[in-house]
């Protein structure tokens, strides 16, 4: 409106007041979208897992949970009796949810450990000892980044067979225990990028590399090698295929794997859709717990694979 | 270093071997040369898996792209804050068995949020997973929710990387903001979207979860894409030979994708410097 007051001072304001604020409100609504759409996925399944199946059908548009309780949760957890079950929906036969908790753990907290301490040593002796052939050997390991994962999944998923590991913890966790190609070239990049003096005051001092590797190169990495643990157990969580494979009995079925069963094991034809999502928000607590505290250092290490 | 050839260097051989042998496991392997790559040649349950992933990986990388860099853009303008990153990022965390279900149920026929929406807008309902049009579509649509933050979370750093002391210099000869949109942030930018791109085409080839929970390769052979076929004739079928020779094509298409991206935006040098 007061652009029309006069024409100069029009011209000089313009570029700073209107068109720009229009153009900042359009970017910020469809900022605001993007998020609504990455988040609100989210809400509905807790409204559906606080719903009861019944009511779920005549109300499916409702913002609110569908005739409010906590059924679903009580069913994942095994807490309500196979009669109770069935008549809310769902299958009556009981899913082991608290062993396969339990089994997710195992998996993604064994492999984190090791894997991280061996892609550790191995990224040492790719960034600080001088050998022949390092980096012939580096790019190798850089090589089998492209592998893709089925391609070894059929020899390994043969190999763990032979060794009468299927359906065991064992040969679930086996090809993860040592190192991953990404977790030493992840943890390289810091080591590389790691000062030589203290070491070189540390081996005038006679020390070996197993001190030097413990007490100097270790406590200075606190911080990568937290960031690697990390993404490494959200990822293990994560993980389908290989459970899959390998860890179909129920002492050694993951959680992934477990909600697919879940999900094939309604009789009466319609899932049990409160029961499900329940189960999905259930599964995905821990990484929703991770995310909460270390949120920041999980944002922030997603720069690094861009930018290096 | 034992568990990398245990594990990676052993078992890549070892599949190359078995692609060249019959094996269903009860056996053992059985050198038949070649016979499995002509028999893939004349399969056209392979050449519909080829083609069905083919589409999926164009669809995800053109919506993915697109959509991640105007994010980035979006992010790198008007609001650089930790917690919009955050909340862009959560999809990405999640299990992709987590997101298929998610979206299973939000996109159900019947009573899923999507088709209530869909409907009160006057369109008639689609039926997305059920349909032999959308499914692969709908795949890919919830690979690019679960993705789409990730990837523009790459770029933004990208974004942040380029000195602005360039953009002063462009703005100072007078360049408008398409012109130094289309000839300084996408030029230098390039070796972060060749990663991007890499990465996603790699990924997208390898679909598998969303896939094997949702619609299991239906309906008919719509969304049996490579990986998926892979798995069936291995593990349902037990023939491993076969199953490791289509294993070995997936990886040489992943090979040449990324040997040619790698040549064609040569991803390794920077304009920067």
């Amino acid at each position: 409106m007061t652009t029309l007051a006069s024409p100069k001072n029009g011209s000089r304001r313009r570029p700073l007041s209107r068109p720009f604020n229009w153009r900042r409100a359009i970017a910020l609504t469809l900022l605001a979208l993007a998020v609504a759409v990455s988040i609100l996925p989210f809400y509905w399944v807790l409204r559906t897992a606080l719903s009861s199946n019944g009511s779920l059908a005549a109300n499916s548009a409702n913002l609110l949970p569908a005739d409010f309780n906590l059924g679903a949760f009580k069913r994942v957890f095994g807490l309500q009796s196979a009669a109770d079950a069935i008549a809310e929906g769902g299958s009556g036969a009981s899913i082991n949810f608290w062993q396969y908790l339990w089994n997710s753990l195992l998996f993604s907290g064994i492999t984190t450990a090791c894997a991280v301490f061996f892609s550790s040593m191995a990224a040492y002796a790719f960034s600080r000892l001088r050998w022949k052939g390092r980096d012939a050997v580096f790019s190798l390991f850089l090589a089998t980044m492209l592998v893709p994962p089925i391609f070894t999944a059929l020899p390994n998923f043969l190999l763990i067979k032979n060794l009468g590991l299927l359906n065991s913890m064992l040969g679930l966790v086996l090809p993860y225990l040592f190192m991953t190609p990404f977790a030493i070239f992840f943890m390289r990049q810091f080591f590389l990028n790691m000062s030589r003096e203290v070491e070189e005051a540390a081996m005038l001092d006679g020390a070996k590399h197993w001190r030097i590797f413990f007490q100097i190169i270790m406590p200075n990495a606190a911080a990568p090698i937290a960031t690697l643990a990390l993404l490494t157990f959200m990822g293990q969580w994560n993980e389908y295929f290989w459970p899959l494979l390998v860890g179909t009995s129920e002492e050694s079925r993951v959680l992934t794997v477990g909600l697919g069963v879940f999900k094939s094991q309604s009789p009466q034809g319609a899932p049990d859709w409160s029961g499900l999502m329940a189960a999905t928000l259930v599964s995905a607590t821990p990484v929703l717990i991770l995310f909460a505290i270390f949120g920041k250092r999980i944002v922030n290490s997603i720069g690094f694979n861009g930018t290096k | 270093m034992l568990g990398l050839i245990l594990f990676y260097l052993v078992p890549t051989i070892r599949g190359i071997y078995l692609s060249f042998t019959e094996y269903s496991i009860l056996g053992d392997p059985e050198w038949i040369g070649t016979r499995n790559y002509e028999r893939i040649a004349k399969d056209p349950l392979f050449w519909n898996a080829l083609g069905v992933t083919s589409e999926y990986v164009v669809i995800n990388i053109v919506l993915q792209t697109a959509l991640a860099l105007g994010l980035a853009i979006l992010m790198h303008r008007v609001a650089k804050s930790t917690l919009v990153r955050g909340a862009l990022l959560m999809p990405y965390l999640m299990a992709n068995v987590i997101a298929a279900l998610l979206w299973f149920w939000m996109l159900d026929y019947q009573i899923g949020i999507i088709n209530q929406i869909i409907e009160w807008t006057g369109l008639p309902r689609v039926a997305f997973f059920g349909s032999e049009q959308w499914a692969i579509p709908t795949q890919a649509l919830i690979n690019t929710w679960r993705h789409m933050g990730y990837t523009a979370l790459l770029i933004f750093a990208g974004l942040q990387a380029i000195p602005n002391s360039v953009y002063e210099a462009a703005s100072i000869d007078g360049s408008k903001a398409m012109s130094t949109f289309w000839r300084i942030t996408l030029p230098l930018l390039r070796p972060v979207l060749v990663l991007v791109l890499v990465v996603t085409v790699i990924g997208s080839f390898q679909v598998f979860d969303t896939v094997a929970v949702t619609t299991a390769g239906g309906p008919v052979n719509a969304t049996r894409v490579l990986q998926f076929y892979i798995y069936q004739r291995a593990f349902n079928e037990q023939d491993f030979g076969y199953g490791s020779a289509l294993a070995v094509i997936l990886f040489l298409i992943l090979a040449i994708v990324a040997f040619i991206q790698m040549k064609f935006l040569r991803g390794n040098q920077s304009d920067l410097d």
